[in-house]
């Protein structure tokens, strides 16, 4: 009966929070902005040299799920900085009142005007479609083809992952009025809806799917860490929805102070160096060296889509509730 | 059969205030649930989760027993070499990590599984592992086996002396069909059914992965992006509502259909139905080997994909997996306990002890979110819930083990009052000794096996603690599903692999535990 005991002494133990010298600064991401390949290592990495302090990444599934957990945590969090929202959520995150002045001034080249005291820009892309040219070689041209064609392809919950809600508001720019009829139309070519990017991201790799729901950029990543050219970005007529990710601070943050070196730090030439072959976005502030050759090869929509933060937060419940209606038939 | 009884006072008090903290808790994840529940009206979408949980439990239970008739028909009638361990090895799915399983029905039903290779190789069109069909065919994975088990012991119940008769009337196997087990499938099947169907109506896992779209949304699933995608507790109490009632329904009708009456009575000797030969044989053999192909592929494949990053996994796995070691037995302990007490109430026949079983019994009807959700709403204001991950999923878990457990443990405990009851009186054992000598040692075996479930349904519990906890690491079904998720499909089969091991190991320990000092 002793291991049992011991056992639980240690799921105890394992429930208080770690003891530690140096102040610890917190950091609420997404699952992929962590992984071994993704930016995390390498911005904690150049962070700590210059902060004489422990970088914390903890995640909460995709960017959308992250503002549900702070929501669910209030002022208890122990994030002090959150990275991974998108201007589709910013007005319901300001609504919160859990975040405070971010304090950094320092001019961006994002392809939008840009001033908001809360939320700070780090990188920014084109929602696209991904496909396989081997497999898919005549990609649809437009949403509505999409629509209309055979294949199969996977998207993400609205409700959790930025891409998911990204495209809601996608198809809200470009059909209006006209987008539950869209959904109706897309439904039966949705082999499943991922919680993530990630997820979703791995079933297309698989060849689960025929396309998956990710960003222009996204084919760099095949191109220059793996020497593949058969990824792309179908290129659609309606236009391409932005998306333009954000950090932010938490007004309960017990380390303020740092919390804002950090906001100070994310412009900077060693975070937005580290972007865009980690993350693979365009970076909100183009490094000295500029983009790596790869991006060159990329899709350049013609024509960009995005909503102001307050006209996609009117427009994101009624807009949750068609498509779950849409495709719940 | 009433036992004059003489109470003894402790380990009954024990059981009853245990019996009532149950019912309190309970009732208090109930009442929170009723008094948040806002707007009574279900969007279209909800209605939809509601018909999609019924539908899919349905056609899984329809499914699995159906698939189970001629697999345990099969079994009951043929000898073989290896029939023992083909029958032990069909306890494993249900016994297997749910994540696990899905990893393992990828592999083979996937687009790019194996099966779709073979299609494609033929040039036929190829299945789809995702929506409707997936959730199903998953389920039929997971409960077969225990569909199986439930109609062998239906065939092994027939009474010999039925089995002679229908053999001095030479009826063949038709007549055996007609006269015999027919009679003995209508009593079985109406239970085994509403079993599968209630453990598929509150499956999260399956769901959450091969479903997750609003047109594959169980109630079960709803509750959790109620909470985790929307927070919005109002809609997730509503949900748990509805989900407790299509619980509550099932339950009862389980209840109420699954006490087989017996086939007239005999003498307990064991004697096998004739064995019909020529084509029959064919079939049977058939049967037996393609589910037992079904129901190992997908293990065998984790296995394989597994053993090669077993060496290399992240670190992050091996604290997963020792959080988990962790929890797992923390709860068969805490299991251990509450079957102990609550059987020093209801081991005895009684009126009080039928509510004390009928309160460990109460988790039943509640599932595992269902509960979790009324905890959520009552820690949510005082606490993190992140921090009080661990300890709520210990006792989600421990609660959800009762029923098993009870039902495994209380018929040979009560048999043991029975048999040792008066003379543990007359020896004026009571308390702790009466346990340790009169009870302990009958039933220890079904103890040890009950404790070895909780062990390992604890192991590879995904629902409750992905509730609350807010870094998806915390526990090694998590971590698998982390791997999934992040691309590494090497480093998700190992971590897979290590589950598989580690619960089967928990399960095997507290198993031989039972089985080694047991005295029937």
């Amino acid at each position: 009966m002793k291991a049992p005991f011991l056992a639980t002494c240690g799921l105890i133990a394992a429930t208080l929070p770690a003891w530690a010298d140096k102040p610890v600064l917190t950091v609420l991401t997404y699952d992929s902005f962590v992984s071994e390949w993704g930016p995390g290592p390498a911005i904690e990495a150049a962070f700590e040299t210059v902060c004489d302090c422990d970088l914390r990444f903890i995640t909460g599934g995709d960017g959308a799920a992250l503002l549900s957990r702070l929501r669910l945590e209030g002022a208890r969090t122990e994030a002090d900085v959150v990275l991974g929202l998108d201007t589709n959520l910013t007005a319901a995150a300001r609504a919160t009142g859990l975040f405070a002045p971010h304090g950094v001034e320092t001019p961006l080249d994002l392809p939008v005007s840009w001033s908001d005291d809360l939320f700070l820009p780090f990188d920014w892309g084109w929602f696209a479609f991904v496909h396989d040219k081997s497999r898919t070689p005549q990609p649809p041209a437009s949403l509505a083809a999409l629509a209309e064609s055979d294949l199969k392809i996977v998207i993400q919950d609205p409700r959790s992952s930025t891409p998911g809600l990204g495209l809601l508001m996608w198809v809200k720019a470009a059909y209006g009025e006209r987008s539950g009829e869209l959904w109706r139309g897309l439904a039966d070519n949705i082999l499943t809806v991922t919680p993530g990017w990630s997820e979703a991201y791995d079933l297309f790799l698989k060849g689960e799917a025929d396309m998956v729901l990710s960003y222009t950029t996204s084919p760099a990543y095949h191109i220059i860490a793996e020497g593949d050219h058969s990824k792309a970005a179908a290129a659609f007529d309606e236009g391409h929805y932005l998306q333009v990710e954000v950090g932010g601070v938490l007004a309960s943050s017990r380390n303020p102070d740092l919390a804002r070196a950090f906001m100070a730090f994310v412009p900077g030439e060693a975070f937005q160096a580290a972007i865009p072959e980690t993350n693979w976005m365009y970076p909100a502030r183009t490094p000295a060296a500029g983009l790596p050759a790869g991006f060159a090869d990329l899709l350049r929509p013609e024509k960009s889509l995005l909503f102001s933060a307050q006209e996609a937060q009117d427009l994101r419940d009624p807009a949750v509730a068609e498509w779950r209606d849409a495709l719940s038939r | 059969m009433s036992i004059p009884t003489r109470r003894t006072g402790a380990p009954g008090l024990a059981g009853s205030l245990l019996a009532l903290a149950i019912a309190l808790l309970m009732g208090g994840a109930m009442a929170m649930l009723l008094l948040r529940g806002g707007r009574p009206a279900l969007s279209a979408a909800d209605w939809a989760a509601v018909r999609f949980s019924v539908s899919q439990a349905l056609a899984s239970a329809l499914f699995s027993v159906g698939l189970a008739i001629p697999v345990a028909r099969a079994l009951a009638r043929r000898r073989f070499p290896g029939r023992g361990a083909l029958i032990a090895a069909l306890g494993a799915p249900f016994l297997l990590p749910v994540i696990v399983a899905i990893l393992g029905l990828l592999a083979i039903f996937g687009r790019a599984g194996i099966v779709n290779s073979a299609l494609a190789w033929l040039g036929w069109p190829g299945i789809g592992i995702y929506g409707f069909h997936g959730v199903v065919v998953a389920h039929v994975f997971l409960n077969m086996p225990l569909a199986v088990r439930m109609l062998l012991h239906g065939w092994q119940g027939v009474p010999a002396e039925r089995i002679r008769l229908a053999q001095s009337l030479a009826l063949g196997p038709a007549g055996i069909l007609r006269h015999v087990e027919l009679p003995m499938l209508r009593q079985v099947l109406p239970g085994a059914i509403l079993a599968v169907f209630l453990i598929c109506l509150t499956s999260f896992a399956v769901v959450l992965i091969l479903g997750g779209g609003p047109r594959a949304t169980t109630v079960e699933l709803a509750i959790w992006q109620a909470v985790r995608f929307d927070f919005d507790l109002p809609r997730a109490a509503l949900l748990a509502l509805v989900q407790f009632a299509l619980c509550a329904v099932a339950v009862l009708l389980a209840a109420r259909w699954s006490a087989p009456a017996a086939l007239g009575a005999g003498l307990d000797r064991p004697l096998t139905l004739p064995a019909p030969s020529g084509w029959r044989n064919l079939v049977d053999g058939l049967a037996i080997a393609l589910a037992a192909l079904f129901l190992m592929a997908p293990i065998l494949v984790v296995v394989g994909r597994g053993l090669p990053g077993l060496a290399a996994l992240p670190p992050g796995v091996w604290s997963a997996a020792a959080t988990s070691v962790a929890m797992a037995l923390t709860v068969a302990l805490l299991t251990g306990l509450a079957v102990l007490a609550l059987g020093g109430a209801a081991g005895r026949h009684s009126p009080r002890a039928r509510l004390v079983e009928t309160a460990g019994m109460l988790p039943m009807a509640a599932s595992s979110l269902v509960l979790g959700t009324g905890l959520f709403l009552i820690l949510h204001p005082v606490a993190s819930p992140a921090r009080l991950a661990l300890p709520v999923a210990v006792l989600v878990n421990t609660l959800m083990a009762l029923p098993f457990a009870l039902r495994l443990v209380l018929p040979a405990w009560r048999a043991a009052e029975a048999s040792q009851g008066r003379l543990a009186d007359s020896l004026g054992l009571r308390g702790r000794a009466r346990l340790r000598h009169a009870i302990l040692p009958r039933v220890r075996r079904p103890l040890g096996m009950a404790l070895g479930l909780a062990a390992a349904l604890a192991m590879g519990d995904i629902g409750v603690i992905s509730l609350f906890a807010s870094d998806q690491g915390a526990t090694l079904p998590l971590q698998v599903w982390r791997l999934m998720g992040a691309y590494r499909t090497e480093a998700a089969a190992a971590a897979a692999l290590l589950l598989v091991i580690l619960s089967f190991a928990l399960f095997a320990a507290f198993d031989f535990w039972g089985r080694r000092h047991a005295e029937t």
